[in-house]
């Protein structure tokens, strides 16, 4: 197989997308920390368009673990270096309250912070200083959620992470036009790196984070392309007669696994992203497609209906032998291992409704974690904590997070167009 | 009759001709015995002459049958044509399956016949799904119900490289409505000609 690759992106990386996500929590864990975010004393002439109080307590209530303390019920609003009178944060039921200042200067931004216990009624960690050259305040935002995040809940944060989504929107069944997004974790600046009027599926990560495969067709032809997200290059992998689609890196993103009907009935391959050699994995008269890999690179999970019905299975890589992993229900898709590999989410159809239920490995035991209808496309964030997938509404799609135990579900309703087929980015610090 | 036949035939009736037309000379100018034709000689001159007029006559009929019979084709292949053009082109499956309805088959057959009497008719096949199930998987259906119309087509005579297929998954329904009404016009077949 020859490998091409041509430069034609670059442009489209600058085209801002108009679908911003805003987010509304459908439902929260039973006791949230509470915590105040105080605006962030600005110490220089000219205003920021960044309010990162806002979006540092937007990140963290989002998560499902925290809830913010309004901003109007605030007795003062100090800076960093003020007294902080822990009596007046307690009165309006705050259990940690952050500080924080930013500046302009000749060399760019300077933002300081604190993150104060009220009833311990000391600093968490000591004021801490973030200099940045380039006119970033949103990075600096989501870098202290993560801060925030991980000081107290032991868990490394996401909200410096990214999603990849797909935007269609529709004049009629012919006349649509697809949008490739990457967003911040938060659906902030939204950015369309590939635009097509045909269909665009199956976006995926690269485990480093730099580069995303997707299907696409050009003309009638349905291809897998890979994309570098720094420099627009595109590499198309495969394009062969029939289907290419549903591509997944190994974790050492050296692989692609992908599903191809070449030889005539839609079967999983892995293609050696260097060599371009191909190694077909499965071999079987029904369908074989959606494959992903175990974060140890041992195995690959993906649907069969060589069953009669779609259900998953598990091969080992080593020897190629296929295990069915479910069971219940007639319909169960599209799984994906979590960060830990002791788990598997997918989409799983019961009583006639599609929803994103996880199993464990070990256990088998079952658990739906959406109530919405045709959900799909799970994706987890890399630390485990969330999922993100798609879902819908009476007219279009929408996104939703929920955590793994079901307990805590945001929907992120975009604003125009319909979004689907979301995928979260691996951790890129 | 071959033409290497026919070739002789006509020669034979040259070589007659001339020699009635010497004869006739002959027997005009100078009047021997030997110009005289026998009634055995006149016989087989004449069994001759009938016989390459028959063989005229057959080879005149047959190329008439010919011209004939390429008008009737002719005609049947507009028929078939139009029969094709006539037929639905949409066909439509059952929930996560990729077998051809019952009621598919009479317009697919009209599709294959025509397909089958003219080689240069080339078709595409795309397959769709409905939106329920995950969307991978159902670009994968929607080959396997390509797949389903271009075997029928085949088995009824067509040719493979007649026929191009593809799929497009659930990503391009014909109805947005989200029950089975819509639904089932969007698990679908579309036969396009190219």
């Amino acid at each position: 197989m020859r490998l091409f690759i041509w430069l034609a992106m670059t442009l489209m990386m600058a085209m801002p997308a108009r679908a911003e996500l805003v987010i509304e929590i459908t439902r929260g864990i039973e006791n949230p920390i509470k915590i105040a975010v105080v605006p962030f004393r600005v110490k220089s002439a000219g205003a920021f368009d960044v309010d990162l109080a806002r979006l540092i307590e937007t990140n963290l209530e989002r998560s499902g673990q925290f809830r913010r303390v309004r901003r109007d019920t605030m007795l003062s609003l100090p800076g960093p270096d003020d007294q902080i009178f822990y009596r007046d944060w307690r009165a309006i039921d705050s259990e940690y309250t952050v500080v924080g200042s930013v500046e302009r200067d000749d060399r760019g931004l300077l933002v300081r912070y604190g993150l104060h216990d009220v009833y311990g009624e000391r600093l968490v960690f000591p004021i801490e200083r973030l200099s940045e050259s380039s006119d970033s305040l949103r990075d600096i935002g989501h870098y202290i959620s993560d801060r925030i995040y991980e000081a107290l809940t032991g868990v490394k944060g996401i909200f410096s992470t990214r999603l990849l989504y797909v935007s269609a929107e529709r004049r009629s069944e012919k006349d649509q036009t697809f949008k490739l997004i990457l967003s911040d974790a938060d659906g902030g600046r939204p950015q369309t790196i590939f635009q097509s009027s045909e269909p665009i599926l199956s976006p995926a990560w690269s485990p480093d984070g730099s580069r995303v495969a997707y299907m696409s067709f050009r003309g009638k032809r349905a291809g897998i392309y890979v994309q570098t997200l720094a420099s627009g290059e595109v590499q198309k992998v495969a394009e062969f007669p029939g289907l290419n689609s549903a591509p997944s890196f190994s974790p050492d993103g050296r692989k692609l696994v992908m599903t191809l009907s070449r030889d005539g009935n839609a079967e999983v391959y892995v293609a050696n992203l260097r060599t371009g050699e191909l190694d077909r994995m499965t071999n079987h008269f029904s369908i074989d497609t959606e494959a992903s890999w175990s974060p140890d690179g041992r195995s690959i999970l993906f649907t069969s209906s060589r069953g009669g019905k779609p259900q998953l299975y598990m091969m080992n890589l080593a020897d190629k032998t296929v295990k069915r992993v479910t069971f219940d229900g007639d319909y169960n898709s599209n799984g994906a291992f979590t960060p830990d590999g002791e788990s598997i989410v997918f989409v799983h159809r019961t009583n006639e409704r599609f929803h994103i239920a996880r199993m464990n490995l070990k256990t088998r035991e079952i658990r739906i974690l959406t109530e919405t209808d045709l959900d799909e496309s799970p994706s987890v964030a890399p630390n485990g904590t969330m999922l993100i997938y798609a879902t819908s509404d009476e007219e279009k799609g929408l996104l939703g997070l929920v955590s793994m135990d079901g307990r805590v579900r945001v929907r992120l309703p975009s604003v125009s167009e319909s979004v689907r087929e979301p995928a979260w980015s691996p951790f890129f610090n | 009759m071959s033409i290497f036949k026919q070739a002789r035939a006509v020669g034979i009736a040259v070589i007659l001709a001339v020699l009635a037309g010497c004869a006739g000379q002959v027997n005009e100018s100078a009047q021997g015995p030997s110009k005289v034709e026998t009634d055995a000689e006149r016989a087989a001159r004449e069994a001759r002459q009938a016989e390459f007029l028959a063989k005229q006559e057959a080879a005149k009929a047959k190329q008439e049958a010919a011209s004939a019979a390429a008008s009737a084709a002719a005609k049947t292949a507009e028929d078939l044509r139009k029969g094709a053009m006539a037929a639905d082109t949409l066909f439509f499956f059952e929930f996560d399956r990729s077998d051809l309805k019952q009621d598919a088959l009479d317009d697919l057959d009209s599709h294959a016949k025509y397909l089958a009497s003219d080689r240069s008719a080339k078709v595409r096949l795309e397959g769709h799904g409905d939106e329920r199930g995950t969307r991978a998987y159902n670009l994968a259906l929607g080959e396997r119900r390509a797949n389903s119309v271009a075997r029928y087509l085949v088995i009824q005579g067509v040719n493979r490289s007649q026929i191009e297929s593809m799929s497009y998954g659930e990503e391009r329904p014909l109805s947005l409505s989200r029950d089975e009404n819509g639904w089932s016009r969007n698990r679908r077949v579309e036969l396009i000609y190219q």
